[in-house]
C-alpha cells in the first residue's frame, strides 16, 4: 500500500513535468505578447527592450528551469493582459470555478445515482423509459444551449434567478464563497445545473449499465437464494459493486467539469478561471495559460490519486496483501 | 423436523412445465416431470447440459430468471404450494426452508464483503439473533463445515480463502437457517478432482446430521451413486427414468440411463471400450416427435416416433421407455 503510493506519487510528478513543459512551450510558439502589450506602433527599442525584461531572449533550457522553479513556488509571473500577478488573478478566480464544479458534481452524483439505480433494477417499467429517453437530451443538447434555454426560462421570463455574475459573495481569508449568501446561492443554480447535466445523465447510465451487470452475477443470484430482502440484495450487494466503475468515472468527470466549465463560465460570465482562461487565449496572455493548464493538470492528478485511495476503501482484494490468503 | 410425517414428502413437484417465450415461439425447456423429496432424502438429478435440470432446481426455489417462468404444474413444500406465492413470501422460504448451493464457489459470494459478514446477514435475516450471538454461531457454521481457524477466518474476505474453502462457505451460508431442503446445483463441477470427494462428504453429512433432505443436481453419475438415495435421469427436459439409485445403476431400464452407465470408467472390471451415446442432446427448438431420445436409441422402434412415452412402474423403479410398455403387455 505505502509502495502504492510512493509509486503513484512519481508517476504524478512525471505527469506535472510534461504539461508544465507544455506549458512552458506556449511561451516560445503561441502568439507574440509584445505586439499585444505595446500595439503596433512601438518601436524596435521598445520592444526589444520589453522581450529582455520579460527574460524571453534567454536560452530555452534556462527559461524553463526559471519556469519550472517559479512555478513550483507558486509563480507564474506577471499576466501581460492585467499586469498583475498571475498568482493572485487564479487565486481570486479559483474559488468560483472549484464552488461551481463543487456544486455541479454534487448535483450529479445526488441525483445520477439514485436515478442509475432506480433505472436499472425496473428497466421495463415506463420511469425508466422516460428517463432513458430524456438522459439522451442531456448527453446530446450542447452545454451553452442548455445555459440560454435556462436564463431564457428562469432569468428572463421568471425573473427568478440572476442571469449572470455570482451575486454576492462572502470574503473568508483568500477564499470567496457562494455558499453564505442567498444571493450567492441563486446565482450558483443555473450555472451548476447547467454544467452537471452532462455529468448526471452520464453517472445514471453508467450506473444503470453496472448494476443490470451485477445482478446477473452468481453472488446476486446467491445472495437471493439466501432469502435476503430486495433492499439487502440491490444495495448492500449490488449497488456497492457497481462503486468502483462509478468512482473512476466520476473522477476522471470533475476534471472535465473544469474543462467544460469554460463553457459555463462564458455563458453565465462567472468570474471562474475558465472566463479567465479564454480571456487570456484572445489576448495570448500566456502566464495565465500556462499557470492554468499546470493548475488543471495538478487539480486532475490529485483527483487521481483520490480515485485510487478510494479503490482501497472499496476493494478488499486490493486491500489485502496476498500473503494474508490460506491457499 | 418433528412436525413431519416420514410418509409424506417434503417436496412435491407434479406435472412441472417451464417455458422461454421468445420472437420464434415459446420453448419448453421442462416438460411435464414430476418426483417427490422425502424428508431427510437425497434425490439426485442427472442429466446433460441443458436437459432442464438446473432449471427445476431454479424453479423450486423461485428463481427462475425471467423470461422462463412456470407454465404449468405445481410446486409444494411440507403440503403448501409455492410456485404461485408472491416475491416477499417466496423470500422468507429461501435460506430458512430451502437452501442452495451454486456451482461456481468462486462467484457465489459477495468479494467486497468479509464471510462473516455474509454469514451474520444471512443468520439475522432468518433469526432474531444479536450481533455478537450471530457472530458465534457464524464461527460455529465455519467450524462445522471444517474450515480450520474459524475465528480468524471469520474476517477474512473471499478471495483469500481456495476454492473449496470458498465451496465450504457457501455450504455454512446455505446450511445457516438450517433449512429443510438443499438444492446443490453442480456442487461440485467447479472444483478439483481430489476436492470433490471431501466437499460431498461434508453435504452428505450436515444433512444427515440436520435430516436435511437434498436435491442433487450433476451430470456426475459417480457422485450421485456415492450420495443419493434415489435418483432421477433428467433428458431433453423430462425425466427418462427414476428410482432407488441402485436400481437405476445395476439395472439402467432406460436405453439412456443406460449408455449413460456405460460411459462411466470403472475400475476392476474388464470392459474394453467404453460406450458412448452418438450424437447429442437435440436444442430446444427441434426436439422430435415421439420419444425425444428416437434419434440417438439403439433399440427404437415405429412408435417411439410417433408418440411421446409416459412413466410407467417397472420393478422399483418408473421409466419413460416404450420398450416396457411392451413388456407389461406382454406380461
Amino acid at each position: 500500500m505505502f509502495a502504492f503510493i510512493i509509486r503513484r506519487l512519481l508517476q504524478s510528478l512525471i505527469v506535472m513535468m510534461a504539461v508544465a513543459f507544455i506549458s512552458f512551450s506556449l511561451f516560445n510558439f503561441v502568439g507574440d505578447p509584445v505586439n499585444n502589450m505595446l500595439g503596433q506602433e512601438a518601436t524596435e527599442e521598445q520592444r526589444e527592450a520589453l522581450r529582455q525584461d520579460l527574460g524571453l531572449n534567454d536560452p530555452f533550457p534556462v527559461q524553463f528551469a526559471a519556469f519550472l522553479g517559479n512555478a513550483v513556488q507558486g509563480d507564474f509571473g506577471v499576466s501581460y493582459r492585467l499586469s498583475r500577478p498571475v498568482s493572485d488573478v487564479l487565486a481570486t478566480r479559483l474559488p468560483a470555478t472549484l464552488e461551481l464544479v463543487f456544486v455541479a458534481a454534487v448535483l450529479a452524483l445526488v441525483i445520477g445515482l439514485p436515478l442509475g439505480v432506480y433505472t436499472g433494477l425496473h428497466r421495463h417499467g415506463f420511469g425508466s423509459k422516460v428517463l432513458l429517453t430524456l438522459s439522451l437530451i442531456g448527453i446530446s443538447l450542447p452545454t451553452f444551449l442548455i445555459g440560454i434555454v435556462l436564463i431564457l426560462i428562469f432569468a428572463v421570463w421568471l425573473g427568478w434567478l440572476p442571469s449572470f455574475g455570482r451575486g454576492d459573495t462572502v470574503q473568508i481569508g483568500w477564499w470567496t464563497t457562494n455558499f453564505l449568501t442567498v444571493s450567492g446561492w441563486k446565482s450558483i443554480i443555473m450555472p451548476a445545473v447547467t454544467l452537471c447535466l452532462f455529468q448526471l445523465t452520464l453517472i445514471m447510465r453508467l450506473v444503470r449499465a453496472e448494476m443490470m451487470e451485477v445482478l446477473r452475477t452468481d453472488y446476486i443470484k446467491f445472495a437471493r437464494a439466501r432469502g435476503l430482502s430486495n433492499r439487502a440484495v440491490h444495495f448492500g450487494h449490488a449497488l456497492k459493486n457497481t462503486m468502483v466503475p462509478v468512482i473512476t468515472i466520476t473522477g476522471l468527470q470533475i476534471g472535465s467539469l473544469i474543462a467544460f466549465a469554460i463553457i459555463t463560465e462564458t455563458v453565465f460570465q462567472w468570474p471562474g478561471m475558465g472566463l479567465l482562461f479564454l480571456q487570456a487565449i484572445q489576448f495570448a496572455d500566456i502566464p495565465v495559460m500556462a499557470a492554468y493548464l499546470c493548475l488543471v493538470a495538478f487539480i486532475f492528478v490529485v483527483i487521481n490519486l483520490m480515485v485510487d485511495l478510494l479503490y482501497y476503501a472499496v476493494d478488499p482484494r486490493l486491500r489485502v496483501e496476498r500473503s494474508g490468503g490460506g491457499h | 423436523m418433528a412436525n413431519q410425517s416420514p410418509n409424506k414428502p417434503l417436496l412435491e413437484v407434479k406435472n412441472l412445465r417451464i417455458e422461454f417465450p421468445t420472437r420464434r415461439g415459446t420453448l419448453t425447456a421442462v416438460d411435464d416431470i414430476s418426483f417427490d423429496i422425502m424428508p431427510g432424502e437425497v434425490l439426485g438429478v442427472v442429466g446433460e447440459s441443458g436437459a432442464g435440470k438446473s432449471l427445476t432446481g431454479a424453479a423450486v426455489i423461485g428463481l427462475l430468471e425471467p423470461p422462463g417462468r412456470i407454465a404449468a404444474g405445481t410446486i409444494s413444500l411440507d403440503g403448501r404450494r409455492i410456485d404461485n406465492l408472491p416475491y416477499e413470501e417466496m423470500r422468507k422460504i429461501r435460506g430458512r426452508k430451502i437452501g442452495a448451493i451454486f456451482q461456481d464457489p468462486l462467484t457465489s459470494l459477495n468479494p467486497l464483503y468479509s464471510v462473516g459478514r455474509q454469514l451474520v446477514e444471512t443468520i439475522q435475516t432468518h433469526t432474531d439473533m444479536t450481533d455478537s450471538q450471530a457472530r458465534r454461531r457464524a464461527i460455529e457454521l465455519l467450524s462445522d463445515v471444517g474450515i480450520p481457524a474459524p475465528e480468524r477466518r471469520v474476517e477474512q474476505y473471499p478471495h483469500q480463502f481456495s476454492g473449496g474453502m470458498r465451496q465450504r462457505v457457501v455450504i455454512a451460508l446455505a446450511l445457516c437457517a438450517e433449512p429443510d431442503l438443499i438444492i446443490a446445483d453442480e456442487p461440485t463441477t467447479a472444483l478439483d478432482v481430489s476436492i470433490q470427494a471431501q466437499i460431498i462428504a461434508l453435504i452428505k453429512r450436515l444433512c444427515r446430521d440436520n435430516g436435511t433432505a437434498v436435491m442433487l443436481v450433476t451430470h456426475d453419475m459417480g457422485v450421485i451413486a456415492e450420495t443419493a438415495d434415489r435418483v432421477a435421469v433428467m433428458y431433453a427436459g423430462r425425466i427418462a427414468e427414476i428410482g432407488p439409485v441402485r436400481d437405476v445403476i445395476k439395472q439402467a431400464k432406460h436405453p439412456y440411463t443406460h449408455g449413460l452407465m456405460g460411459s462411466i470408467p470403472t475400475i476392476g472390471h474388464d470392459i474394453e471400450k467404453l460406450t458412448q451415446i452418438d450424437g447429442s442432446m437435440p436444442r430446444l427448438t427441434d426436439i422430435p416427435a415421439g420419444c425425444a431420445f428416437n434419434p440417438r436409441c439403439p433399440r427404437a422402434f415405429d412408435k417411439c416416433y410417433v408418440d411421446r412415452p409416459e412413466r410407467i412402474a417397472v420393478e422399483k423403479t418408473e421409466v419413460a421407455c416404450w420398450l416396457y410398455e411392451k413388456e407389461a403387455v406382454h406380461g
